[in-house]
């Protein structure tokens, strides 16, 4: 069991829900600021998005601070540089898309991702029949590769992404791309259950979940922990300082605290 | 074993290709392998396909010895007319293909992406003969410089959608497309429109353009009582040069696939993962896909299908290039001296011929497909003239 998942699973066995929050890195100077200030808010572990120039199962705004980012010149290297000496006392996991690692070398990046503290990833375009080579080399230094269950990954096949996913089991929300939405999906309320049938893994739930009150639905519904990207994003898109990062993360923790 | 057969269990021609999609996707592109690898295997589906190319489309295109262009050349070139196939290029047979695919699956939409414009045109046309609804995404610098297939999708009943995302070309109209199609995948088919893609969109698309190789390599043993030495295909994703190699790969004759300056993947690229396949890109150190440039919308793509970067591996096929300036020169030279006016992608085959013909031997013949026709570049090529129109 990867060292990522030892700890989750604790934290889900004492009863606690999980907050996930995303940032993108490299969207400003400073950008680390906003890892500390999640974990401030009270986040059980963090995703630092590393942009991509075809970010094909992003929305809008996750698009629009890749943009950003790939214009002050970010780049996985560099991003995980700066991680260096980061220490947000929670877990860390890097989202990102698959070239960037094939393209640096995959033995090279998971030397790199444990060095700097960096405890699982999350690939969406690698999924569970092309993954063999960076499963491989991400083994030796116990990094988790986190897999996807879609609301039409079904019968032994999600038995299968579930067995396959280390660290958690990410539930995407509803079929279609990152983004915040008015209402949450059905599908959203639907899939931890559904993945929770099959597995005893901790499952989180992304893709749609944009509010307090979604993430209290959703953890209502019996997943363990969320996901929250898009939201905040748009947050720090929109000028939103670490304290504001800190702050609606905090209410993400309240709301899935009192759920 | 043909050398150009079936791609492996995972959808692998050698070490290109696969199925690099978002687990949303899977069951999805599991199910278009399925439904294809039934249907290709259905002499009715096969029937109705041919039956559709050969009264709607007008195939067979015929195979043209393009006598005056030969002289000038000093050497025997043949022209593959895909140009006049309905819509002018080599892409209605792509699509016919992927409609029937629709049908089968038992989808009423049919969603597409396109550069120039060719294989959105190509998508509309085959909604409206099938009766299925369009949306083609196009990035909004191509919308503005190819306002005429712009107006022709929307006459043809397609919803056109403007791409502001990223490099606002093709590849990023291949990325709102993959986005769109997650969402309404009940509804809807991702026609792609070249031999790229996740599995089994490379191998989909190369099978539907087999015909034009197939076609050719029957029709020159007829004229001339031989294969040809060489067949020249411009690529830019790859579809007509798949489609005219997969009729000669198991013959003697040499391959030769002709990539833009601006857009070579083979030629400069990098071997990378992007848009769901191992292959061949052009990028930064970082892995960030860069934009290709070149005078030919139609091969402005960063990336190639995987299987041309398999052939170029193994050596089976040679991919080289040639500039915008050398292209404009081969229209002028196949207009004046054959009286056809070739679209900008296909004149880069040509102008490979024109460059390199102290390398064709005598008695040897040059095949070359003309994939499309010119009338939607004349502005483009008026403007690259200093002609204004």
């Amino acid at each position: 069991m990867t060292r990522l998942e030892t700890r989750l699973r604790a934290l889900r066995d004492d009863g606690r829900k999980l907050v996930i929050p995303y940032v993108m890195a490299g969207i400003g100077e400073g950008w680390t600021d906003y890892v500390l200030a999640a974990a401030a808010g009270g986040a059980d572990a963090i995703e630092i998005g590393v942009p991509f120039s075809d970010p094909s199962m992003d929305g809008i705004v996750i698009q629009r601070a890749g943009e950003v980012a790939l214009a002050r010149g970010a780049a996985l290297g560099g991003v995980l540089g700066e991680l260096k000496g980061v220490s947000p006392g929670i877990p860390m996991l890097v989202m990102t898309y698959y070239n960037l690692f094939y393209r640096a070398g995959l033995d090279r990046i998971a030397g790199t991702l444990a060095e700097v503290g960096v405890g699982g990833v999350i690939l969406p375009d690698l999924p569970i029949e092309e993954v063999g080579p960076w499963a491989a080399a991400a083994a030796g230094p116990g990094i988790a590769t986190v897999q996807l269950v879609s609301p039409v990954t079904e019968g032994e096949r999600l038995v299968r992404v579930a067995a396959a996913s280390e660290g958690f089991v990410y539930g995407v929300g509803l079929m279609g791309i990152t983004g915040e939405r008015l209402k949450l999906a059905d599908t959203a309320v639907d899939i931890a259950r559904r993945i929770k049938a099959v597995s005893d893994k901790v499952v989180c739930v992304g893709v749609g979940v944009s509010s307090p009150e979604q993430a209290a639905q959703v953890v209502s519904a019996g997943a363990d922990g969320v996901v929250v990207g898009s939201a905040l994003v748009r947050r720090i898109l929109d000028g939103g300082n670490p304290l504001a990062v800190e702050g609606f993360v905090a209410e993400l923790r309240s709301a899935v605290d009192t759920a | 074993m043909s050398v150009m057969g079936h791609p492996d269990s995972a959808g692998r021609f050698g070490e290109f290709g696969g199925r690099f999609v978002p687990e949303p996707l899977m069951p999805a592109v599991i199910e278009l392998e399925k439904t294809f690898e039934e249907a290709w295997g259905d002499p009715e589906f096969r029937a109705e396909y041919r039956r559709i190319l050969r009264e709607y489309a007008g195939r067979p295109t015929p195979l043209y010895h393009a006598t005056r262009l030969s002289e000038l050349v000093g050497t025997d070139v043949w022209l593959k007319r895909e140009d006049l196939a309905h819509t002018g290029s080599h892409k209605i047979n792509n699509v016919v293909g992927q409609a029937l695919l629709a049908r089968r699956l038992g989808k009423t939409r049919l969603i597409a992406e396109t550069g120039a414009g060719q294989h959105g045109v190509a998508t509309a046309t085959a909604a409206a003969l099938f009766g299925l609804g369009c949306q083609v995404f196009m990035g909004e610098i191509d919308v503005e410089r190819q306002a005429l297939n712009v107006f022709r999708m929307q006459l043809l009943g397609a919803e056109v959608v403007p791409v502001s995302s990223g490099s606002r070309t093709l590849k990023d109209a291949v990325n709102e497309a993959m986005r769109t199609w997650v969402s309404c995948l009940e509804t809807s088919h991702y026609c792609i429109g070249s031999v790229m893609g996740p599995h089994p969109y490379p191998y989909i698309v190369r099978e539907f353009q087999r015909v034009v190789g197939e076609e050719a390599s029957a029709q020159f043993a007829d004229a001339a009582g031989k294969s040809p030495e060489w067949v020249v295909a411009c690529v830019g994703g790859g579809s007509n040069a798949a489609g005219t190699f997969a009729g000669f790969a198991d013959s003697s004759a040499k391959l030769i696939g002709v990539e833009p300056e601006g857009g070579a993947a083979i030629g400069k690229g990098v071997k990378g993962v992007v848009h769901g396949m191992i292959s061949m890109f052009l990028q930064d150190e970082f892995g960030q896909v860069e934009e290709a440039q070149s005078i030919s919308a139609g091969l402005d793509y960063p990336g190639v299908g995987p299987e041309h970067a398999y052939l170029a591996a193994i050596g089976r096929a040679s991919y080289e290039s040639v500039g915008d300036a050398e292209v404009l020169e081969a229209v002028r030279v196949l207009a004046r001296s054959e009286g056809i006016i070739p679209a900008l992608e296909s004149a880069h085959a040509l102008a490979w011929v024109i460059r390199e013909r102290a390398r064709f031997k005598e008695g040897e013949s040059v095949l070359v497909t003309l994939s499309g026709r010119g009338d939607k570049d004349a502005e483009t090529i008026a403007k690259a003239s200093g002609a204004g129109l």
